[in-house]
């Protein structure tokens, strides 16, 4: 089904879209239809910044064990850099 | 059927009045034809809800295809315009029903319509189906597996769609609905939920659902596709407007 469940949060940083770097204002999470991944529904996230127009996304469609793993790495990196550097 | 259609994309008057992009599909043959407004699915205005439109001209129908995103994102990748709409909040309901009827509106003004409409949708689509069915005056309206029709989400769950069943007894025309009996949303309790509904509302109405068949099955370039379920329910489909939206003396 179309899940309409839509986690959204604003993110500091800078993605490169298809017209290249862009500052980023928002992130999108989403369990839905993919458009390009073959699956029936996928992770699902857009970075965007919703002022600059719809080329600055940034958009990755992925199985959900990839976004368990992603997610992990993520807080597995940000544990470690803050044991490095306090 | 006909071999000589014409397909465009045009500029109609949708909710609010606010100028927004749609696709035409027409037969090219003489004569008065009826109308189906094709509601596309919450991935968006892309190339296979293009391709449906065309396949309603050729088989004898005014068929448009609104594009739903075309205020948060006009002249955007249908998937940067999905993403897009999602992230503003989506498509509401009342803006929905404003941009079919505008949609009907422009398909009276070609002067080749006979006067008789439908909705048809897919998914997210199906459920709009139903609800400008509910809203509109048609003669004709499918709902391809059409989710939280019925069903109510749990109290703490995020998603923010309400279920329609309420609008059951405004419902202006008979209702086709295609359901995969796999499918878990509409699963086949709530496709009953909706049937229940129907009688006790005195309704017109023709369901099918497919063995083996789950959510998707129409859609030739997902893995859900299902060829029998969606062959046999384009038959069901022309069957269905062959009855209600041809006229008497075509």
């Amino acid at each position: 089904m179309c899940t309409y469940q839509t986690e959204k949060l604003e993110v500091s940083g800078s993605g490169k879209g298809p017209e290249g770097w862009f500052p980023l204002s928002s992130a999108t999470v989403y369990f839905d239809h993919p458009s390009h991944y073959l699956a029936e529904h996928s992770l699902n996230i857009d970075f965007l910044n919703l002022d600059d127009g719809v080329q600055s996304r940034v958009a990755v469609e992925l199985d959900p064990v990839s976004a368990r793993g992603l997610a992990q790495a993520i807080l597995e990196t940000l544990q470690t850099v803050e044991q490095l550097f306090g | 059927m006909t071999d000589s259609l014409r397909a465009e994309t045009v500029r109609i008057t949708g909710h609010g009045g606010d100028d927004i992009e749609a696709y035409l599909a027409q037969p090219l043959d003489e004569g008065h034809f009826g109308g189906v407004v094709v509601i596309h699915h919450m991935p968006g205005y892309d190339e296979g809800m293009k391709e449906i439109t065309r396949r309603f001209a050729a088989h004898g129908y005014l068929a448009i295809l609104p594009n739903l995103y075309s205020r948060e994102a006009p002249g955007a990748s249908p998937d940067d315009a999905a993403a897009i709409a999602r992230a503003l909040g989506g498509v509401p309901d009342e803006r929905l029903v404003g941009d079919v009827q505008g949609a009907i509106r422009f398909l009276t003004s070609l002067g080749t319509s006979n006067g008789r409409f439908a909705t048809i949708g897919y998914c997210s689509g199906g459920r709009q189906s139903f609800l400008a069915a509910c809203s509109l005056p048609l003669q004709a309206a499918v709902d391809c597996y059409g989710a939280f029709v019925v069903g109510t989400p749990p109290p703490d769950s995020p998603v923010k769609i309400r279920p329609i069943v309420d609008m059951t007894k405004d419902l202006s025309c008979p209702l086709l609905g295609l359901f995969g009996a796999d499918d878990k949303y509409p699963s086949p309790e709530h496709v009953v939920e909706l049937e229940e509904a129907l009688k006790r509302a005195g309704k017109t109405y023709e369901f099918h659902s497919y063995q083996g068949a789950g959510h998707g099955f129409f859609s030739p370039e997902r893995p859900g596709y299902r060829p029998e379920a969606a062959k046999e329910g384009w038959q069901r489909i022309w069957g269905f407007f062959g009855r209600y939206l041809v006229a008497s003396d075509a």
